[in-house]
């Protein structure tokens, strides 16, 4: 179905979110829309799928015919359908009931028919999904799988998927980019929202970028890509030369480290961290990253092993005894385990601080939020609330609080979500930290190309094996790949994935 | 204790437990939808207390029951309007309802103290009451007893296989989800509260016109049934079928207070009397088990199958309160 977009225009209050939009997509191709965090995809998206009204006087065609869109049973009923980056769907219920839930018909559904139907769709796109399984039990990658058969099923012909890539592992991409590509055959009208240049350049027939709530520009195969960052960000950006780690003193050492928690147990880790030195961990979502990070961390108690910092044995010991050594644990979920939400960033920079009295002193919170602010470059202002901000300032937030002296910091997916000026500005303050406080990092990310970008070493993660530390700069993104899909191991025979 | 007294007192459990019920199973559908009903206590005091009034006035039992129903029914229109509409909190309102409601039932009820009126009379069901014990414990109660079995079927049939009912789950788990999904969530959690207020309006007459008939004031005993149904409902992990047999246990746990008090002399009374209480509280430490991290480790050093075993019997067991529990819904 054809969809084109005439003369969109959306305010929020002062902002202007959306000016003057024009696009058009044909039936059976795959449109990208790039663009930097805010410049107004999702805006764009949510009056497509009926989230959101654009102002008066915009028109959505849908196969030559204008529709309006109010909701978002209205856009599925005229054939739109939309996968979200957080897929919404119900975590603690079956995948089956997840499936049906929306669709409408009779008081008492016939779940085996409807069963069959998951059963043929799943199969058609060569999804191994359980029916019977919990939703919560299931990757981001597959959740996204059961919400594409699902927009499928309820009679989506044009699908839009935002920023699917984050979060999801190698191998589930490359079989999202598959699912896609025989969709738009199918005469599907697929349009993938991304930041992610690589990701666009690979699977787009046709490329829309968005800068600042304007359309700057379209583009066809093939794809220039530092013409595309010029557009996206109105500059030229590059991505800073790798520089070899100036090692010192060892920061942290886990000797035979092991751990273990209900899904995996990981035996005997070793690693042996130097100061100014960067390590990666890579591997398929909870495949053991985490539990390893948070135990560097003194969150989790190892069950074998000793763990040194800085030659003092921390083993067993509590978190806060780890903070007071300088170690500083930044989690993915930064609003829910990183920042408290519906505090200033005054006041974060006020609680971080070593209280000095009782009272809190506001004026000098207030400069120290000053200060911060302009020297982590956060788009903010002292009294706006961290849940405010967007993606990339609520990261530099989280840099900025952290504390000195600092030897060792812990990043779990420093930089999902955020546009590549903003991953590498963050990358540039996380180095320098590094540098001036002789300090080390431990990062994990699902990006194959930002481990390998940033990293000194890596080790790498498969259902609980740690691969002995591997060097960053002689390793391609496929053999990582590779790896982290459990092939090439040196050691056992039975991983296979 | 012979045969005959243990089946008296049994069917005499599942009586007493018929109003738990109906509260419980308001505060579950209420829940599910995302709306905490905190008037809970006071609202059952009330309509014990209006339920007889109106039976005793107009000499009709239906009535008296309906008259608990509507005013169930508004005190959760209440709560509705100020959590949904006005978007205040819903703790906050409950609470204050729950005292006002209770002090309105001791003040408007002194005219009725402790007057003999109208009462639910014990209906056997012909056939079925005769068949040997499951006669006697089931289909020798009143009306209450029977429609409280009902409720609690349809009530899990509607949650659980029905169209409607999956997506009052969604509503109550992922309001925005809902929402894409076609529904409309302020109204469908305006409708559920209200239902569910008319439910647990319909326990205060049960007490006062049938299991504790009649209306004493400050003595009814009534005070506290409320909060009890409450910890109910969150033992129940939000499923009528897991909300009824907490009903029943706290029940029973009260009757064999009763009874053993003449044989264990040496135990006083009131020991027995406040017994049920901790034994709950046990009791949904132990539903709740397999989230502490001890017993995480402990299965993680288990054999695989028995690992796997254990830990689906935990997730089972494990019952989490719908994520949107109340939490107001904006579009976007």
């Amino acid at each position: 179905m054809n969809v084109e977009l005439k003369n969109i225009h959306k305010h929020f209050g002062k902002t202007y979110a959306n000016k003057g939009i024009n696009l058009s997509v044909r039936s059976g191709s795959i449109q990208g829309i790039l663009g930097e965090n805010g410049a107004g995809k999702s805006t764009l998206m949510k009056i497509l799928s009926g989230f959101i009204q654009s102002d008066p006087g915009g028109e959505i065609i849908l196969g030559g015919n204008s529709v309006v869109i109010n909701s978002p049973a209205d856009a599925i009923h005229v054939g739109v359908g939309m996968l979200h980056q957080d897929p919404l769907d119900f975590p603690p219920m079956r995948v089956l009931d997840n499936f049906l839930l929306g669709r409408s018909g009779g008081l008492f559904p016939n779940r085996a028919s409807v069963r069959q139907d998951f059963l043929d769709l799943a199969k058609q796109f060569d999804f191994s999904l359980d029916p019977e399984n919990y939703v919560d039990a299931l990757t981001v990658g597959e959740r996204q799988q059961l919400e594409i058969i699902r927009l499928l099923w309820m009679g989506a012909r044009v699908l839009i998927l935002d920023e699917p890539t984050t979060g999801i592992s190698a191998s589930q991409k490359q079989k999202l980019f598959i699912t896609l590509k025989k969709l738009a055959e199918q005469g599907m009208t697929i349009i993938f929202v991304s930041h992610k240049l690589e990701d666009v350049e690979f699977l787009c027939s046709q490329v829309a970028v968005l800068r600042a709530g304007e359309l700057v520009g379209e583009m066809k195969p093939p794809f220039d890509t530092s013409k595309l960052v010029e557009m996206m960000f109105g500059k030229v950006v590059t991505l800073g030369e790798r520089q070899p780690a100036q090692t010192g003193e060892t920061i942290l050492a886990l000797q035979d480290v092991s751990l273990e928690d209900v899904r995996l147990k990981i035996k005997n880790a070793n690693l042996d961290l130097k100061a100014g030195e960067v390590v990666g961990l890579a591997g398929l979502e909870g495949s053991g990253q985490g539990l390893f990070i948070r135990a560097c961390a003194g969150l989790v108690r190892p069950v074998g092993g000793k763990v040194f910092l800085k030659g003092k044995d921390l083993t067993g010991k509590p978190y806060h005894t780890f903070k007071r050594g300088g170690v500083n644990f930044l989690p993915a979920s930064r609003l829910e385990e990183g920042l408290v939400p519906g505090l200033t960033l005054t006041e974060h920079f006020i609680l971080a601080e070593e209280p000095t009295a009782v009272f809190i002193d506001r004026a000098a919170g207030q400069r120290l939020a000053e200060d911060r602010i302009k020297s982590y470059n956060i788009r903010g202002t002292p009294t706006s609330t961290v849940e405010s901000l967007s993606g990339g300032n609520q990261q530099r937030a989280e840099l900025a609080l952290l504390q000195s002296p600092l030897s060792l910091i812990l990043l779990e997916h420093p930089t999902r979500g955020l546009d590549i000026e903003s991953v590498i500005y963050i990358w540039s303050k996380l180095k320098d930290r590094c540098k001036k406080d002789g300090a080390a990092i431990i990062f994990i990310s699902s990006d194959l190309e930002e481990v390998l970008q940033y990293s000194d070493r890596l080790l790498v993660f498969f259902s609980g094996e740690v691969s002995e530390p591997i060097d960053a700069a002689t390793t391609t993104v496929e053999q990582l790949g590779q790896l982290i899909g459990g092939k090439g191991w040196p050691q056992k025979g039975d991983v296979n994935a | 204790m012979n045969q005959e007294t243990l089946l008296v007192g049994l069917a005499g459990v599942l009586a007493a437990a018929a109003p738990i019920i109906f509260a419980v199973l308001g505060e579950t559908l209420s829940e599910r939808a995302g709306v905490i009903n905190l008037s809970m206590n006071g609202t059952i005091l009330l309509t014990a207390m209006s339920g007889f009034a109106v039976a005793y006035t107009t000499d009709s039992l239906l009535l008296g029951f309906l008259a608990g129903m509507v005013i169930g029914a508004l005190v959760a229109l209440v709560v509705a309007f100020a959590s949904i509409t006005l978007k205040q909190s819903q703790v906050a309102i409950g609470f204050v309802l729950a005292l006002t409601c209770r002090d309105l039932a001791y003040f408007l009820g002194n005219p009725f103290m402790g007057v003999s009126g109208p009462r639910l009379q014990a209906m056997p069901i012909p056939a079925l009451s005769a068949i040997p014990i499951i006669g006697p414990l089931f289909f020798r109660q009143e009306l209450s007893t029977y429609i409280s079995y009902i409720v609690i079927f349809l009530a899990w049939l509607w949650i659980f296989r029905t169209r409607p009912g999956l997506m009052l789950q969604g509503i109550g788990e992922k309001p925005a989800a809902a929402y894409i999904r076609g529904a409309n969530v302020n109204v469908m959690r305006y409708v559920y509260t209200v239902i569910g207020g008319a439910l647990i309006g319909l326990a205060g007459p049960t007490y006062s016109l049938g299991v504790r008939a009649g209306w004493m004031g400050t003595i009814s005993g009534l005070d506290g049934i409320g909060w009890i149904a409450l910890s109910i409902t969150i033992f129940g992990g939000w499923n009528p079928a897991r909300a009824a047999f907490g009903s029943y246990l706290f029940a029973f746990l009260q009757w064999l207070g009763l009874v053993l008090q003449p044989v264990l002399t040496q135990v006083p009374s009131q020991v027995l009397q406040v017994a049920p209480f901790p034994l709950m509280i046990l009791t949904l430490l132990l539903v709740n088990i397999g989230d502490a991290e001890w017993v995480e480790r402990t299965l993680a050093a288990m054999p695989e199958t028995t690992r796997k075993f254990m830990a689906k019997l935990l997730r089972a067991m494990r019952a989490s309160p719908p994520a949107a529990l109340g939490v107001p819904f904006e579009r976007d």
